[in-house]
């Protein structure tokens, strides 16, 4: 007599089998921006090797990461070559905003700097600090591979962080009449033409 | 070897070809008052006399300042690199369409320390071969370093569209 078996068994195998692939070989994509770029550096050297968590490579090309590691403040003027860089990532792909000033700005409450990367870019994991520690990324990265193999990526549950962004949206401040003209600015305007809802 | 000669030689020549500037020293740092209807031969006549290098170009907003008449006073900073002598020049200028002519003649390094204080503080440099922002996005339209510009900004660093997960 053959045994019966649930048809999601070999999906949900499959999948715990991916994932466990997946995060176990996340190579990264650092945006160094600032000074926890040192710290990232720091990580993937010697001491504290990274690559034994699989980051064996730090590509330095979006179309070859899976892991978008955001380390350092980002300026207005940089964000949208951020959300360029994170658009050209290819699908599963994650993201971890190390440091204070990826995460909320930091101490830079300035008219230039973005509060917190997670108002225009999905984050997956934040890392607190000034820089972090080596250690502090190192467990950011192993949690994030809990993350990844808890969540899978043949159920798609990642993209239910829409809400949650949502959500942390409300706490936008209000956006009075702007000093920026966004008639001259291509991001703004291709958003016009082809929103996404 | 003995100190370089302070800037005693060519203050009063510049005194005798430009009467009427107010002059100040403190603590070995000597200051020039220029209007600027003369700012550019003021400078020009400097270079020529021997600072030939324009260290920095800045700005000082005084709106809320105690006592003050002119609202922009701009700041440049001279140095010979003969002598080592160094000399302060301020041109004061006021509000509705502040404008100094351009200096990038004289000096070529005025080319981008002009387009950061026209970024920061909205005066024209007449002359500038290349006006445009420095720092900031050519689409920021304000002057962030002006005293009535909040340090938060208005809004414009939030102003982008965002991604989600379902936007690829």
């Amino acid at each position: 007599m053959a045994l019966e078996l649930p048809e999601n068994v070999v999906v949900s195998r499959l999948d715990e089998l991916a994932s466990w692939c997946r995060k176990n070989s996340l190579w990264p994509m650092p945006f160094a921006t600032a000074c926890c770029g040192i710290e990232l550096m720091a990580t993937g050297a010697a001491k504290h090797d990274l690559a034994r968590f699989g980051a064996e490579v730090f590509r330095f090309s979006p179309r070859q990461c899976d892991l978008m590691i955001v380390a350092g403040r980002v300026a207005m003027k940089m964000l949208p070559v951020l959300q360029r860089i994170w658009l050209q990532m290819h699908e599963p792909k994650w993201c971890i905003s190390m440091g204070a000033c990826a995460s909320t700005g930091g101490v830079f409450d300035t008219y230039a700097v973005v509060q917190g990367i997670d108002r225009f870019i999905p984050v997956d994991m934040y890392v607190p600090g000034c820089p972090p520690r080596p250690e502090q990324l190192i467990q950011a990265i192993i949690d994030l591979q809990d993350k990844i193999q808890r969540e899978g990526t043949i159920a798609g549950r990642e993209f239910e962080t829409r809400e949650r962004q949502f959500r942390k949206r409300a706490l936008v401040e209000a956006v009075a009449p702007l000093s920026i003209d966004a008639a001259r600015n291509p991001v703004i305007q291709r958003e016009l033409r082809f929103p996404r809802s | 070897m003995t100190p370089p000669p302070p800037t005693a030689d060519i203050v009063p020549a510049l005194m005798a070809r430009f009467p009427g500037l107010e002059t100040s020293a403190y603590r070995g740092q000597t200051r020039v008052v220029v209007g600027e209807p003369v700012s550019l031969e003021v400078l020009s006549f400097l270079a020529a006399a021997g600072f030939d290098l324009l260290v920095d170009v800045t700005c000082v907003d005084y709106l809320e300042y105690r006592g003050a008449t002119r609202r922009y006073g701009l700041v440049y900073l001279l140095a010979s690199m003969a002598t080592a002598d160094r000399l302060i020049v301020r041109v004061f200028v006021d509000d509705p369409d502040p404008a100094v002519r351009s200096v990038v003649g004289v000096w070529r390094s005025a080319d981008w320390l002009e387009r950061e204080v026209w970024d920061m503080f909205g005066i024209d440099f007449v002359g500038h071969p290349d006006l445009r922002r420095l720092m900031m996005p050519e689409q920021f339209t304000a002057h962030p370093l002006r005293k009535d510009y909040p340090l938060q900004g208005r809004g414009e660093r939030h102003n982008f569209p965002v991604l989600t997960r379902e936007d690829g």
